[in-house]
């Protein structure tokens, strides 16, 4: 049983294809190629630092805590949203190099960092803070079942995996998005709070919940296994039977 | 509101009554207690919810008495205890008794506590937290699964919306102007654009957080390099308590990333190779339970005695493997999803490899109840304030418990927020000198231009890689000698960088060129006070002199810089010593 943790293995180069942009020389993004040593059991974000500290400095990314849970450092690894800092070498396909590039569908401002703001301002726009018009000097009660009811939806750390994997994201930026989505979730179904008709309201409209095309990206891409398309589903009920 | 800025070719300025630095737990606290009487402003280095509070996972403690019997005074006293008595008692009472509000506070923003069966706010147990001075554990820790750190920084973050803060994401203060001693701003460098900024404010609080990147095995984030307290040190304010650095027992093997004390509050143990239960010899009443200080040091022993888990012998297991997993889906999910995702083991059915990361910061800049800024034992620097793991009250002396940390940034974050408000309404703005940005372009364009021949990581790796092997858990007279030379080499190395990056848009090769700087300064400054101190006390643990010695050490460490070299340190630093304030509990030898 003890020696799970530390089975014997040797490093191997990988090739990881970067799509880089440097606002300041290129007109357009460009591929470039690296070669590093890694192990299996190295993140993604090790292979990125290890280029950025040994062989080109320049190289520009988001991160912070490296195990999950800030949300900094989504990207588009072979195809598919995750963060770089929760996808281990050895569950990519290593025979062949690993395509990194930006998040889909938000400005890229250099490298693989782009642009947020559109982002957090959809999550600014459904009000993402408690609603309550009691004025309590103690703790609200909440049972544990009311409690348990918005769960899944607290866990969201604004990564944006989920809106940048959406196709209609991608062909209209309007769109609140998924992420947007789900905080609203997590207060319309909280039992403590009011506001539930005004950010109903606001996901009623044309940009609002009715453009989910059901297609699952967001929930395959969401790093906290959200299940993303789920809370989408109860947003638009709610819609339908008027409230929470 | 509307705010005033002039250009100066890229310098843009900025005035403030309340300027907050740090978007974590305490500044943004900081921000909603200032927030509606003032204008505040609120500058971090990285969008607020990526702050590292974000990473917390086990709870605050507040004696709520939800479950069972407990009181305030028990919890003051776990505090002073659990830091060896060199708490400051005043500082820690005031924590213990405001914990209860704190904890409303949060639930009144909207924090989703896990709730007991009643509907209150569930409440569970941690490490060194007991009923009636020591008699047993108790449930003190209010918790949202294993995520409580998140819930607190989104439901602040959600609350400064919602109060429309003014936030200034992606800049990084990289200097305190100070005229003629009083503080006048900051000056901060934007990342999107390399431009500078001056902030002018009546009130300054710093709220930037740990340092926990001058180990190489540590929880904390990449980003956790200590600016504000190296800013601070820099412009001449002494630190208080740097030789007290936490190391947090069960960080994954190997990798440094927490496990939390919340696993062994829910029932999880430690075993050696042997399986067996070895803190049963080390601290037979509370056992796994046993502070911080004494288990990492357990733990440590057990390697060092031959009887390590693992092919290398080299880390002890946490054995989860006797609770339902429906228990740990519901209470430990991350934790447990953390093993699965980067050690492959399945905590279910396997116990987990573990052992001790550099964790938390005891120490930093010095305040007072107030959250008021010293420039030495008792001297206030008006106006400037600090809070949350970048400053030190003392509330964890030499060591802290599990769930004060939480505690800390919300109870003192709100008394920052509340003290430099008030502070702000009378005040007047120091002038901010015409060349206050100068030593920062300075810095920046050295760094920028330079051509030497030394790579930024390799230092920072050296001076991780020594700090490991010099100071954590074990430390002697020669390891601290042997960390002081390696720091002034890279020290003298640091000179002679080289970055690739010269641009001027999100150049993070340049700011990781700063960062390292700050990191140095604060090894050294720790490493310093570490080879001062010449007893052991909580987490501070010299193999050369094993004991605690009242007599001599019953007091807090204050390092200054110097100009020259200083006989006594060897260093451009200067040590003074600081009286602990004892209220009611004199020192009584620490058993558990
Ligand atoms: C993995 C982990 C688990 C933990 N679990 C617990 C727990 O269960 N209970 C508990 O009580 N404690 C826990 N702690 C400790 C506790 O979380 C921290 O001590 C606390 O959250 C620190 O909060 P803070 O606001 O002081 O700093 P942080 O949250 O680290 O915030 C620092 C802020 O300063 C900003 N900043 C830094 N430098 C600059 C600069 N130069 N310019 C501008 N801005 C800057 C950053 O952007 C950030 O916004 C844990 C710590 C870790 C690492
Ligand atoms: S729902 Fe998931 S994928 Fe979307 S922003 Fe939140 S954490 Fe990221
Ligand atoms: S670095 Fe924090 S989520 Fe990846």
């Amino acid at each position: 049983m003890a020696n799970a943790a530390a089975p014997v293995i040797d490093s191997f180069t990988v090739t990881l294809i970067i799509r880089r942009f440097n606002p300041e020389v290129d007109s357009e993004p460009k591929w470039v190629d690296y070669d590093v040593e890694m192990y299996g059991t190295d993140r993604v974000l090790d292979a990125l630092h290890k280029i950025k500290w040994e062989q080109d400095g320049s190289l520009t990314f988001r991160r912070s805590c490296a195990h999950g849970v800030c949300g900094s450092d989504a990207m588009r690894i072979n195809g598919r949203n995750r963060l770089a800092c929760k996808t281990l070498i050895k569950d990519l396909d290593i025979s062949q190099p690993i395509y990194v590039e930006p998040i889909k569908g938000l400005p890229v401002e250099k490298d693989l960092i782009v642009d947020m703001n559109p982002f957090y301002q959809a999550y600014k726009d459904i009000n993402p803070f408690l609603i309550a018009s009691d004025k309590p000097t103690k703790e609200r009660l909440q049972s544990p079942e009311d409690r348990a009811r918005y769960d899944d939806t607290t866990k969201c750390i604004l990564c944006a995996a989920c809106t940048t994997s959406c196709p209609v994201f991608w062909t209209d930026g309007q769109y609140f998005g998924p992420a947007a989505i789900v905080n609203a979730h997590r207060f319309i179904f909280d039992s403590r709070d009011e506001g539930a008709e005004l950010r109903i309201d606001i996901l009623n409209d044309k940009e609002g919940v009715w453009r989910c095309r059901t297609t699952f990206n967001c929930t395959e891409a969401c790093p906290r296994g959200i299940e993303v398309t789920k809370a989408i589903a109860e947003v638009k009920q709610a819609i339908l039977r008027g409230r929470a | 509101m509307p705010q005033q800025e002039t250009a100066d070719s890229n310098i843009t300025y900025h005035t403030f009554d309340v300027l907050i630095v740090g978007a974590g737990g305490a500044g943004m606290r900081a921000a909603i207690e200032a927030g509606a009487d003032a204008k505040v402003g609120v500058i971090s280095k990285l969008f607020p919810t990526r702050s590292h509070t974000g990473a917390a996972q086990g709870g605050m403690a507040a004696a709520l008495a939800n479950v069972e019997e407990d009181s305030w005074e028990w919890h003051t006293f776990d505090t002073v205890k659990g830091g060896d008595y060199l708490v400051d008692q005043d500082a820690a009472e005031i924590l213990a008794k405001e914990s209860v509000q704190a904890v409303i506070d949060l639930e009144n923003m909207g924090l989703p506590f896990n709730r007991t069966p009643e509907g209150k706010i569930d409440q569970r147990r941690f490490g060194g937290h007991t009923r009636d001075h020591g008699k047993a554990p108790v449930r003190r820790s209010c918790y949202a699964a294993d995520r409580t750190g998140h819930m607190i920084l989104q439901t602040l973050y959600q609350n400064c919306v919602k109060l429309g803060i003014d936030f200034y994401n992606e800049f990084y203060v990289l200097d305190l102007v100070m005229n003629d001693g009083k503080p006048a701003g900051v000056v901060a460098y934007e990342l999107a654009t390399g431009d500078i900024h001056v902030f002018s404010s009546k009130s300054i609080v710093f709220a930037t957080g740990g340092f926990g990147k001058i180990y190489k095995t540590t929880s904390n984030a990449h980003t956790l390099t200590g600016d504000g307290v190296a800013i601070a040190f820099r412009r001449g304010i002494p630190l208080e308590d740097m030789e007290f650095y936490q190391f947090h027992p069960t960080g994954l093997a190997g990798l440094g990333i927490l496990l939390s004390e919340a696993a062994r509050g829910e029932g999880g143990i430690l075993r050696n190779a042997s399986g067996e239960r070895f803190m049963e010899r080390y601290a037979p009443t509370i056992k796994d339970l046993a502070p911080r200080d004494m288990v990492a040091r357990a733990m440590a022993n057990e390697v060092r005695e031959g009887r390590g888990a693992g092919p290398n012998k080299d880390y002890v297991l946490l054995d989860l493997t006797h609770l339902e997993p429906a228990v740990i889906d519901a209470k430990l999910p991350d934790i447990t999803e953390f093993a699965r995702t980067y050690l492959g083991v399945e905590p279910y059915t396997e116990p987990v490899p573990v052992f001790p990361t550099a964790h938390y910061a005891m120490g930093g800049i010095p305040t007072n109840i107030k959250a008021e800024v010293l420039s030495d034992n008792d001297t206030v620097i008006p106006g400037l304030y600090a809070a949350g793991e970048c400053a030190c009250v003392s509330v964890h002396g030499a060591n802290r418990l599990g769930t004060n940390s939480l505690l800390d940034i919300n109870v003192f974050g709100k008394r920052a927020g509340q003290y430099s408000v008030e502070y702000a309404k009378t005040a007047k703005q120091v002038p901010m000198p015409a060349n206050a940005a100068d030593d920062v372009i300075a810095m920046i364009e050295k760094v920028r231009k330079s051509k030497g021949k030394e790579k930024i990581a390799q230092l920072r790796k050296e001076l991780q890689d020594s700090m490991d092997k010099n100071a954590q858990v074990f430390r002697t007279e020669e390891t601290l000698q042997e960390a002081i030379e390696k720091i002034q080499e890279l020290r003298g190395r640091y000179e002679n960088i080289a970055i690739q990056d010269q641009g001027k848009r999100f150049n993070t090769d340049l700011l990781e060129a700063i960062e390292l700087g700050f990191l140095l300064d604060l090894a050294e400054v720790t490493v310093v006070a570490c080879r001062e101190r010449r007893e052991s006390r909580g987490a501070h643990l010299r193999e050369d002199y094993p004991d605690r010695d009242d007599k001599k050490f019953m007091v807090h460490s204050m390092v200054y810089q110097q100009d020259k070299v200083q006989k006594k340190t060897g260093t451009n630093m200067k040590i003074g010593w600081k009286p602990v304030v004892v209220t009611n509990y004199q020192p009584m030898e620490r058993k558990y």
